[in-house]
């Protein structure tokens, strides 16, 4: 798999990454992203990347949203997996977005649920469509800060359409979740 | 009917014509159900194949095909030995849960009517009233592409199948009001039906307006039940079946559906969400039948969600898409309405189990013997789960 930084996406208009002499391919090891699947402090379950996930997570850390897209055709997926279904190459990079997105659904989960989960309850769970690529979709949590409790924002103010943008949240110190935040709050 | 249709379908020689009423179920049987059973899965596996096996009149010892989920923990190899059946030569089992209901009873139905056995037997077993629930097990399933909802705290169907609820009362102008009109139908049809958990128990739309939240927008009463239980129904040639105890109920078409870039149950990657896995069986299940929705007697369509209703009228062509709420209007589930649903109560409130009561109430129609029988019904859709790789049958008498 061929992991590489993009220069210039035309095609979906996605911010432009300049960054050039990357420290450390933050993808080369995959390992430093997949540490999830323990909890964080606050007892909620952190993702436990595979093999093609781990550099979303990797570029998390670095506060860097990024979508897995082919190299060959251009083609944003999700989420991440071997090849393209659109011409099959194997090849790909990861292009940062803007981190910019309009909420698509959400939901209030309430109790019967996990019990860090039924301590934040009702708290939402958002489908964010990002604004670079649409119909790349992430599911995520609307909060008021990167940090904030997952019911930190009052359901009223949960719309659909409404635009929001990226924010990193380091769940355990190893491994950092994306997290929306209103654009307008 | 019956065998002779399979060599001269109205619909050309197409693949799945020579399935067209080649076999037909011959027997039906269950166990009682509970929110809790004593018995293993295993027993209840066996007394509900044996109660099927002797619905048909056909001895266990002539058994030779089986079929269930992948999520079935009682083996056939299990099975085989308790019950006493013959030697095997066909075994199938199907995932993703209650997508799989379906596509049992269609392994089997190809198995017969390709000569690979003759006698065959679908089942569930299941002991989830009484079980974990299975989102206590959501650790187990973060190295999966849960990894990408599951620490976001989606971590239940009910909490899946909201965010399409939710966009698709944004989409279409669904209210709660339309999801109430399918939990009302299945409450109404299982208060007819001594067999169900929700026997005696109405339903009013009081009840569903004050119910707690699972996860908004979905109440109490938009959740199918947790249940204790089993069914099996057995699969034989339609000329075998003639010959049967029951009146045949012949597998008229079957289709099984897995939409081009599908992600289970969570299926936001894919362009159109709301155009889910039962579009796709659909177009299958409809290319090979002599008959069209509109000429559907009865329905029993999965309903582990109230909003799976909606959206499978629209995937089977009952109406335009956006236009499975409104069709859910004016009683147009209930019996005597436009298309009678799940007439035993249903995932909602006969019994959860994978959808599988769906099939033997859809037999029961056709035989005529429904407690809140349809008069004259000649044909029913069966649907397997929505939202996840799914199946779906054509029966008729």
């Amino acid at each position: 798999m061929t992991q590489t930084d993009t220069t210039a996406d035309a095609t979906t208009g996605a911010t432009t990454d300049t960054t050039t002499g990357t420290p450390a391919d933050p993808t080369a090891d995959p390992t430093t992203a997949a540490s999830g699947g323990g909890e964080g402090s606050d007892g909620l379950l952190a993702p436990v990347p595979d093999e093609d996930g781990s550099p979303f997570f990797a570029y998390a850390a670095r506060g860097e949203l990024r979508v897995q897209c082919c190299a060959d055709c251009g083609e944003p997926r999700f989420p991440p997996r071997p090849c393209c279904p659109h011409c099959q190459s194997f090849d790909c990079l990861w292009k940062r977005m803007s981190g910019r997105g309009r909420i698509w659904s959400y939901v209030l989960p309430h109790p019967p649920l996990l019990p860090a989960y039924a301590e934040q309850a009702p708290y939402n769970v958002v489908l964010v469509e990002l604004a670079d690529a649409p119909r790349i979709r992430l599911v995520g949590n609307l909060v008021a800060t990167a940090d904030a409790a997952l019911n930190s924002v009052p359901p009223e103010r949960i719309r659909i359409g409404a635009p929001v943008k990226a924010a990193f949240h380091a769940t355990d110190g190893r491994l950092t979740v994306v997290r929306w935040l209103l654009e307008r709050p | 009917m019956g065998a002779t249709r399979s060599t001269a379908g109205a619909t050309g020689p197409t693949a799945g014509a020579a399935l067209k009423d080649a076999t037909a179920i011959a027997g039906i049987g269950q166990t009682p159900f509970a929110k809790r059973l004593p018995e293993s899965e295993k027993t209840l596996a066996c007394r509900a194949i044996l109660a099927a096996l002797d619905d048909a009149g056909i001895a266990p010892s002539e058994v030779d095909a089986f079929a269930s989920y992948t999520m079935e923990e009682t083996d056939e190899v299990e099975v085989a030995k308790a019950i006493g059946a013959g030697e095997v030569t066909f075994f199938s089992k199907v995932g993703y849960g209650g997508g799989g209901s379906c596509a049992t009873v269609a392994h089997l139905a190809a198995a017969v009517a390709t000569g690979q056995a003759s006698v065959g037997v679908a089942w569930r077993s299941r002991k989830r009233g009484s079980g974990p629930r299975p989102w206590t097990n959501t650790r187990a399933q973060l190295p999966t592409p849960a990894q990408w909802t599951r620490p976001y705290g989606l971590l239940r169907p009910a909490d899946e199948i909201g965010l399409l609820a939710r966009r698709y009362m944004h989409e279409y102008g669904a209210t709660r009001d339309h999801f109430f009109n399918v939990a009302l139908a299945c409450r109404n049809r299982a208060n007819q039906n001594p067999a169900a958990i929700m026997y005696d128990r109405p339903l009013t739309r009081e009840m569903y307006m004050t119910a707690r939240w699972i996860s908004e927008p979905l109440c109490l009463f938009d959740n199918c039940l947790e249940t204790d239980g089993a069914l099996a129904c057995v699969v034989v040639s339609a000329e075998r079946a003639r010959d049967c105890r029951q009146r045949p109920v012949y597998v008229h078409s079957a289709a099984q559906g897995l939409p081009a870039q599908h992600h289970g149950m969570v299926n936001y990657w894919n362009d159109d969400p709301l155009t889910g896995p039962s579009w796709t069986a659909a177009r299958r299940l409809w290319e090979t039948a002599d008959f069209g929705p509109q000429d559907v007697d009865v329905a029993q369509i999965y309903d582990a969600f109230t909003p799976l209703i909606p959206l499978s009228l629209e995937g089977y062509g009952f109406c335009a898409r956006g236009e499975g709420a409104a069709f859910t209007e004016g009683g147009a589930l209930e019996i005597g309405g436009r298309l009678p649903l799940n007439t035993g109560g249903g995932g909602l409130s006969e019994a959860y189990v994978h959808g599988f009561n769906l099939i033997t109430e859809g037999v029961r129609q056709l035989r005529g013997t429904g407690t809140a029988q349809v008069p004259g019904a000649t044909t029913c859709l069966v649907t397997a789960g929505e939202g996840v790789p799914t199946s779906a049958l054509l029966l008729r008498s």
